[in-house]
């Protein structure tokens, strides 16, 4: 059965080793709403995290506070013992609307980060073709975004984030633009991706299903303010066949506990 | 274009145009239009000579100098008021103002400060043409996918690299519709200028030929200012095609 453990409470002790990203303690306010409030969490080292919750509860801002990219007003993130100020080489996003440089062909857009960094032409095109193939998308180097299909694009943002060999992988619901088929292909290659990479990954998602799904940890976080209310850690399904985890008893009731703790938060 | 079921070829409006010219011209109707073949024919004889090509030179000179300034100037100041609340606030009046502003009342201050000459005419050229690239670089940073701005800076953008690879690519459309249209009305600029100032270039030319009476000449060098301002708006126009294919999907 899967073990529920209680949220962490304020006062968590130094991080464990384990522990890839520590969030602690963080707040974060726009204006007078708190979107989040006290929140502390561990994602451990080469699993997959989900943030799950209703849609105004602060998944994404969190994302983006431990990405750098918005500072928060209170606490500490930590991301291999080290303190995030700002976007660092230590971790690469995944945007949900793929933000593909709409002028730049597939092969540079999977080069941009090392475009960025410095990385020299023939070498970061050599690292990025490397990636196209690995995400499937091999032929279409040259192909600019508008040619491809929603799926694609997104491909082609994981692809990208891929190439920086970032240990921690931050994605904000990435699959959410994606048909439903793509998404459950992409489900599967996530887990791949998982299984092979090494890499933290820490994943935005709304959907209850696709987080079960894909996650070694499930973080259920709850609104106004923004708090953990629990975290899952599915067992007994984790090492199964792709084909066999949507079929699992455990995998059914764990989305069953979940939509009962989150129905009464729809509106 | 087609008529009586047959294809007509491109611009055969024109010369229809052209028949019609002619034909007034002929008719002898008023020395204000004589025949197109004459005006050409002048055109010819015209473009050789020393006063012409002096005209040319001086008026290509103040064009492309108020145009680059009018370019290089007008999309920085428009990217930094489309990323910057502040430079907006403190800007943007003023932009409006001068963008409906008739600025050929402005030449003669210009000229009171600048002197008669060449200064004044780049100035001018440059105010005709400046307003409507800041406004529409303004424009094309202001519609930019956020999205786009958090890729670049998580990917560690510094804010040069994010000026260079995302802001201006991102706006270039926006850019590239605001070049044509400034350097359209750089080119009244540049005109307005020499016959305000009237001591050099087409506008000595002009105010020769129609104080002069010759009007076969003052039309020959209109078609030629008009062909020229044309072809300068139909490149853009080209240039402007060629980023369509993401114009639309940003």
């Amino acid at each position: 059965m899967s073990q529920i453990k209680p949220p962490h409470d304020a006062a968590v002790p130094v991080s464990s080793p384990e522990s890839a990203v520590s969030v602690r303690n963080v707040s974060k306010s726009y204006g007078p709403v708190e979107a989040l409030k006290n929140l502390s969490l561990e994602f451990p080292r080469g699993e997959l995290t989900s943030l799950l919750g209703p849609s105004g509860c602060g998944k994404t801002t969190l994302l983006k506070i431990i990405a750098g990219l918005l500072p928060a007003d209170a606490g500490d993130i930590e991301v291999n013992g080290k303190r995030v100020t700002g976007p660092g080489s230590d971790r690469a996003f995944v945007f949900q609307d793929f933000a593909l440089l709409p002028w730049a062909s597939v092969i540079r857009n999977v080069a941009f980060g090392l475009e960025l960094r410095g990385v020299a032409k023939s070498e970061r095109e050599a690292i990025a073709e490397k990636y196209i193939g690995n995400v499937g998308l091999s032929g279409f180097e040259k192909a600019y975004p508008h040619e491809l299909s929603g799926g694609m694009r997104q491909r082609v943002g994981l692809a990208r984030a891929l190439a920086v060999d970032s240990q921690v992988l931050l994605l904000d619901e990435p699959f959410s633009a994606v048909d439903e088929q793509n998404r459950r292909k992409f489900q599967e290659d996530l887990l791949e991706l998982v299984r092979h990479e090494n890499k933290t990954f820490i994943f935005v998602t709304h959907s209850i299903e696709e987080a079960v799904y894909v996650s070694d940890q499930i973080a259920i976080l709850l609104p106004r303010p923004s708090r953990v209310s629990e975290i899952i850690r599915p067992t007994s399904f984790r090492n199964k066949d792709v084909e066999n985890i949507r079929r699992d008893p455990e995998y059914l009731d764990i989305v069953d506990e979940i939509w009962a703790s989150l129905r009464t938060y729809t509106e | 274009m087609t008529a009586f079921g047959y294809k007509l070829p491109a611009m055969s409006s024109l010369l229809i145009w052209g028949l019609l010219w002619e034909v007034i011209g002929q008719m002898n109707l008023t020395f204000f239009v004589p025949p197109l073949t004459t005006v050409i024919a002048t055109l010819f004889s015209v473009i050789g000579t020393p006063a012409f090509v002096k005209a040319m030179t001086e008026t290509a000179y103040a064009f492309g100098s108020g145009v680059f300034f009018a370019i290089a100037i007008g999309i920085p100041v428009g990217i930094m008021m489309g990323k910057s609340r502040l430079l907006d606030e403190l800007l943007l009046p003023w932009v409006n103002i001068f963008l409906s502003a008739p600025l050929t009342a402005l030449v003669p201050v210009l000229m009171v400060l600048f002197g008669f000459g060449m200064t004044s005419i780049i100035i001018t050229t440059t105010l005709f043409g400046i307003w409507i690239i800041i406004l529409n670089s303004r424009a094309g940073v202001m519609q930019i996918n956020r999205s786009l701005v958090e890729m670049a800076r998580s990917f560690g953008a510094s804010p040069l690299d994010a000026f260079f690879r995302i802001y201006f690519w991102a706006a270039l459309p926006e850019i590239l519709g605001g070049v044509r249209i400034g350097v359209i009305r750089a080119v009244k600029g540049v005109i307005i200028g020499q016959l305000l100032i009237s001591i050099v270039g087409f506008g000595a030319l002009f105010e020769l030929y129609s104080s002069n009476f010759l009007m076969g000449h003052f039309w020959a060098v209109l078609i030629v200012l008009f062909a020229m301002a044309f072809s300068i708006s139909e490149f853009l126009a080209y240039l402007e095609r060629r980023v369509a294919y993401y114009a639309a999907k940003r």
